[in-house]
């Protein structure tokens, strides 16, 4: 009986060894390790063998038994890795037999708009620089839009800043109400309910009574920004416009500060950022200038910060306020602003 | 403002080339804008004198013309009907560029032989050599000019472009200017000589000025010029008055626009015969007072402008135009001259009011300096006894009820690093100062400064106006940049913008496409949106002054401006469109503030997809637009209900209020036929509206639930109901269970087994306890439950 579990052992192991489809397992188990097979059967007629053979026999066939399980389980896990290696050089034949450059499976895309992008992009730099985002009302009082600005009725810079106004008049028979030219009526508001420290950035949509042409329209969009507190100086300012620039415009952009007119800053500033295409050496771009105007800033005017309740002895600040549409003109080479706000998708769609 | 550098350099020595001149005036604040060299390209062209003139052999009109350049001789052909002998001309040789004549483009001179007589180079017009558009002669130069010197050097000149900030009147004169271009380049500076002879007649015994409102004017002053011969004004002055862009007119008013150039004080010229009684009355206007401008149109005053009257009536309207019936003429022989000081606000009101904008206008209104009055009346009275043979009357009149003491302002080395982050040295700020004509007085001991501006600045008058001149003349490039050292201020980035933001992102990633449109829009637009085609109610902000009639009132929804968007991109709508745009409307509070939430509207038409290969998607429908609005508010934080709603733009069977805790946030639905038909568009089209402000106190804070350490049983049921009977009301039914965690519905139907009237609705539940394991038994116990309280409360039965 022992010589026979040999033989059955080595015959075992050599089937096993030629089964190469994994459905013939079933077989080769049900034959060496079912019920009916003859190393169970052998198990099963171990109780008539005499006492001193049953012992050795017994463990023999017990042992074999478990060899032939163990090396079932190796072949079956072996010949399931062999299969799944099949089926993935089938499938992959599969798709190199089709063609792998048809469209996939078309979603729809979504766009944020380029004024969005910007919006986005300008916030984030200031809001890692410690400042906050305030919106306001685009139709304003003309008190905080000109009045604690600096800008009384008859100021020649209300000349610059043609102006809509709402057909409504009050009971003096005056029109108090406008469609803000400048985002700057948030600082004058933000001036007039924030107390000091302030560092806040305030973009939205102005208005000016204009012709309409490729990069003039009657709407725009700005981002004014005002920080107010001890010890704040120009240079301070010049600080964070290079910060902005070198974020926003890119590496090594120098920023110029030039002396101009505001009247609710004084000192008041153009600030110009080195022109990309031509680095300051002049171009058609920036009209020879070698900079392009951003916008304007200064030291907030004494008497607006003193109209708004902050005592400018104790208090400095900076304002600034730039336009936003020309950045995404200069950025992807638009020549009309008038495309940004018609909703064509030919044009919004390359963006 | 159109400067000549020849003019400014009659007042200030400066050497610098023409660009750097530009740049220091642009970074001292007034900005050239442009530089237009004239004489760019003369290179080789030169001063010649006419020795012959003799008439070309085959030409009658042509001339052949031989000229005496210094070094040799040249003889060219000439056409001009002005060339005599004796002449002095521009010689330009073979191979400058010059200006055709005709054509008016840019050429070079080639070697050619006119009517077979060669010419070697040409004698030139003003146009071809870029001065002016003159090209009916040769240019004829003055007698005394020296034979073959180069042309720059006798008529080369620089026109900048500048533009003078509102603040600095002072600079709207070439003395201004020069002031600033001699203190930012350190050069040398003189006023022109402005004395004149007078006769022993007083002034005051011909003339008497009285002021009744000094409010509105702070000073008048006049002389009296008599004997004077109106003619043409010299070609020093025309020649000036044209750089400008101004055109001559005749001696007398040539020199009040030329001194105005040159001191930035407008004046005015009165025929002294025409004013009656000799006494002028500085006045405002009686309401309704009519008079006729030098321009010849009547205007109608009223009591804010004021006049320059005589004893009788009106004689001009105070610093913006002289009357007609007071004007200079070919034969007055008086003048009396006018210089004056007006309010701003009233010259300003004034010129906007009877729309006549004018160069004087401009100067008063920005606050010219009352003390510029009197050296401007001098030199333009020594320039009408000079140039029109008058005689002044001993003295002038000078009425000053507004004179102020110019004020003595302080400032230190600190108080300017305060401002400008720059510490400038005592001896700096001394220096700078005084460059720009301040009175200073140092302090040595205390680092100060008290400075007094000079008489012709007007917008010096708190301590930071003074720091900024000494910032100004010691340069911008010297600030400094400093990061903010202050402790950041405590952030609270308004949540609306950053849910904006949020949505915004959202919606890009549900495969929209997001617009910005003109807040602006028309009333044909919107009531397109009204299947009636009715006005808006109540009727959006209007503006008052519209550019256009296609930018008369502020949008009241974001919805109009989509489907404008729609038909604009019709083409597109067969590969699906998904527009939103996030934005404000303007709700209209008459004579409030417009209430400005911002909206996000999006829009759905076309197949869920573009066609595909492997076959084209379905059209969308509600639920798809339904979706986008559930899976918006669900990643935001907000559970919606949606009830039935009855918005007249919409489909009145397919729509939907979309509401939190009873409040309405918003809408869904399809657009209503009619409206579809008004925006010319045929495919449905599905949207939605939400106001984002509302969604802000809506928004549930997210808490961490532990995922469930027990397993979940999934039972399905499928009831039987009344057609009417919806989703929410099993939900709402279903509330309560709480070993319930989940019921999904998948699959509704009606027809078929299902009896008329009724539908089946199918519902996966999910069984699941936090804390044990559920047996069928429990589970069977609240499925019973739960149908017997379907059954009760909706009529429900189960679907056997």
């Amino acid at each position: 009986m022992i010589q026979r579990l040999s033989e059955l052992k080595q015959t075992a192991l050599l089937e096993l060894d030629a089964v190469k489809d994994p459905s013939n397992l079933e077989s080769w188990r049900v034959r060496y390790l079912g019920r009916k097979s003859e190393l169970t059967n052998m198990l099963r007629g171990l109780a008539e063998l005499p006492i001193e053979e049953r012992k050795t026999a017994g463990a023999l066939a017990n042992r074999i038994k478990g060899e032939l399980e163990s090396v079932l389980e190796t072949k079956t896990e072996a010949l399931k890795t062999i299969s799944q290696q099949q089926n993935m050089r089938a499938d992959e034949s599969a798709a190199a037999q089709g063609d792998i450059t048809l469209p996939g499976r078309p979603i729809p895309t979504g766009r944020l708009h380029p004024i969005s992008e910007t919006f986005n992009e300008i916030a984030d730099i200031f809001i890692s620089l410690g400042f906050q985002v305030v919106e306001s009302n685009d139709v304003e009082l003309d008190y905080y839009n000109f009045e604690a600005l600096n800008i009384p009725a008859e100021h020649p810079a209300r000349d610059d800043m043609s102006t809509f106004w709402i057909d409504y008049e009050n009971e003096r028979g005056e029109r108090q109400m406008l469609l803000r030219t400048h985002t700057t009526n948030v600082t004058a508001r933000n001036i007039a309910t924030m107390k000091p420290p302030i560092r806040v950035i305030e973009p939205g949509r102005v208005y000016r009574y204009e012709a309409t042409d490729a990069t003039h329209l009657t709407m725009f969009h700005q981002v004014d920004g005002l920080a107010v507190d001890k010890n704040i100086t120009m240079a301070d300012l010049k600080g964070v416009f290079y910060d902005f620039a070198r974020r926003f415009y890119g590496e090594g952009r120098r920023v110029r500060f030039r002396p101009d007119y505001f009247p609710f800053v004084e000192p008041g500033v153009e600030v110009a950022v080195e022109c990309a295409i031509c680095h300051g050496n002049g171009c058609r771009l920036c009209g020879n200038s070698g900079w392009i105007e951003l916008g304007g800033a200064g030291m907030v005017h004494p008497k607006v910060l003193e109209r708004g309740g902050i005592n400018p002895e104790e208090y400095t600040g900076f304002a600034f306020g730039f336009g936003i549409d020309r950045a995404p003109m200069l950025r992807y080479g638009i020549d009309d602003l008038r495309l940004f706000f018609g909703s064509d998708l030919r044009f919004l769609r390359q963006l | 403002m159109k400067v000549s550098l020849n003019w400014l350099k009659q007042y200030v020595d400066v050497k610098l080339p023409v660009a750097e001149i530009a740049n220091r005036l642009t970074l001292a604040g007034i900005e050239v804008k442009s530089t237009n060299v004239i004489g760019a390209n003369w290179e080789g062209v030169t001063v010649g004198k006419i020795l012959e003139v003799n008439q070309h052999p085959n030409a009658d009109r042509l001339h052949l013309v031989t000229l005496d350049l210094g070094s040799r001789l040249e003889t060219v052909v000439c056409g001009a009907p002005n060339v005599a002998v004796g002449c002095k001309i521009a010689y330009a040789p073979i191979g400058t560029k010059m200006i055709d004549g005709h054509t008016g483009k840019v050429e070079v001179l080639k070697p050619a032989k006119i009517r077979g007589v060669a010419s070697n180079g040409m004698c030139c017009s003003e146009k071809e050599l870029g001065i002016s558009e003159n090209h009916e002669g040769i240019i004829i130069l003055p007698a005394d000019t020296t034979i073959g010197a180069a042309l720059m050097d006798v008529l080369g000149d620089a026109i900048f472009n500048l533009e003078v900030t509102p603040n600095r009147p002072d600079c709207l004169g070439m003395i201004g200017l020069a002031r600033e271009i001699a203190a930012t380049t350190g050069s040398a500076f003189h006023l022109p000589d402005a004395a004149y002879p007078e006769a022993d007649v007083p002034i005051a015994e011909r003339v008497s000025v009285e002021i009744q409102d000094p409010d509105l004017c702070p000073r008048y002053c006049a002389t009296l010029i008599t004997g004077v011969k109106i003619g043409e004004s010299p070609e020093w002055i025309k020649k000036k008055l044209i750089s400008y862009g101004m055109r001559p007119i005749n001696n007398i008013v040539d020199i009040t626009n030329f001194v105005m150039l040159e001191y930035g004080q407008p004046l005015h010229a009165f025929d002294y015969e025409k004013i009656q009684g000799k006494g002028i009355i500085v006045r405002r206007a009686r309401s309704g007072e009519k008079i006729t401008s030098l321009d010849g149109i009547e205007r109608t005053l009223n009591r804010q402008m004021l006049v320059i009257a005589d004893k009788e009536r009106a004689v001009a309207v105070a610093g913006i135009m002289g009357g007609a019936n007071s004007e200079v003429s070919d034969n007055t022989t008086s003048i009396l001259l006018e210089s004056a000081s007006f309010k701003p606000a009233c010259i300003h009101f004034t010129g906007r009011t009877l729309n006549m904008p004018s160069e004087a206008c401009t100067r008063f209104e920005r606050g010219i300096s009352p003390e510029m009055t009197i050296p401007a009346i001098k030199r333009a009275t020594q320039l009408m006894v000079e140039l029109g043979g008058g005689q002044a009357a001993k003295g002038i009149i000078d009425v000053y009820p507004g004179k102020t003491e110019r004020k003595s302002i302080k400032i230190s080395v600190a108080s300017a690093k305060r401002t400008m982050g720059v510490e400038y040295s005592l001896d700096q700020i001394v220096n700078s100062l005084t460059a720009l004509g301040f009175e200073c007085h140092a302090d040595k001991a205390n680092l100060s400064v008290t400075a007094k501006a000079p008489y012709w600045r007007s917008d010096i008058n708190i301590p930071v106006d003074v720091i900024e001149e000494v910032a100004r003349i010691q340069g911008y490039e010297q600030i400094p940049t400093t990061l903010l050292a202050q402790a950041i201020p405590m952030q609270k980035t308004a949540p609306l913008t950053a849910l904006k933001r949020r949505a915004r992102n959202i919606m890009v990633g549900y495969g929209f496409q997001e617009l910005v449109s003109f807040s602006l829009t028309n009333m044909d637009v919107l009531v397109k949106l009204s299947p009636e085609s009715k006005k808006p109610e109540p009727l959006p902000v209007h503006i008052a002054n519209p550019a256009s009639s296609e930018q008369e009132y502020l949008r009241p929804n974001l919805l109009a401006g989509l489907l404008v968007a729609l038909t604009l991109n019709k083409a597109f709508i067969d590969e699906g469109l998904r527009l939103f745009e996030l934005g404000k409307v303007y709700l209209n509070r008459n004579g409030e503030l417009p209430d400005e939430p911002d909206m996000l509207c999006g829009v759905l038409c076309g197949p869920r997809a573009e066609r595909w290969w492997q076959g084209a998607s379905e059209p969308v429908e509600f639920f798809d637009a339904k979706g986008v609005v559930e899976g918006l508010l669900k990643q935001i934080g907000i559970v919606a209900k949606f009830e039935k709603s009855a918005d007249e733009n919409l489909h009145p069977l397919d729509q939907a209020a979309i509401t939190v805790d009873g409040q309405q946030i918003g809408v869904v639905g399809e657009l209503h036929p009619l409206v579809k038909e008004h925006f010319e568009l045929t495919q449905p089209v599905y949207l939605f509206e939400i106001n984002i402000p509302m969604l802000l106190p809506l928004i549930k804070d997210k808490v961490y639930h532990q995922i469930p350490k027990f397993p979940a049983t999934m039972r399905d049921i499928a009831l039987v109901v009344d057609s009417g009977v919806t989703h929410q009301q099993i939900l709402d039914t279903i509330k309560g269970f709480s070993l319930v965690t989940d019921m999904a519905l998948f699959d509704v139907y009606s027809g078929g087994q299902v009896p008329t009237g009724k539908k089946s609705m199918a519902y996966r539940l999910t069984f699941q306890s936090p804390d044990k394991t559920l047996t069928d038994q429990q589970i069977n116990g609240v499925q019973q439950a739960i149908i017997k309280k379907l059954t009760t409360g909706l009529g429900a039965t189960l679907r056997g």
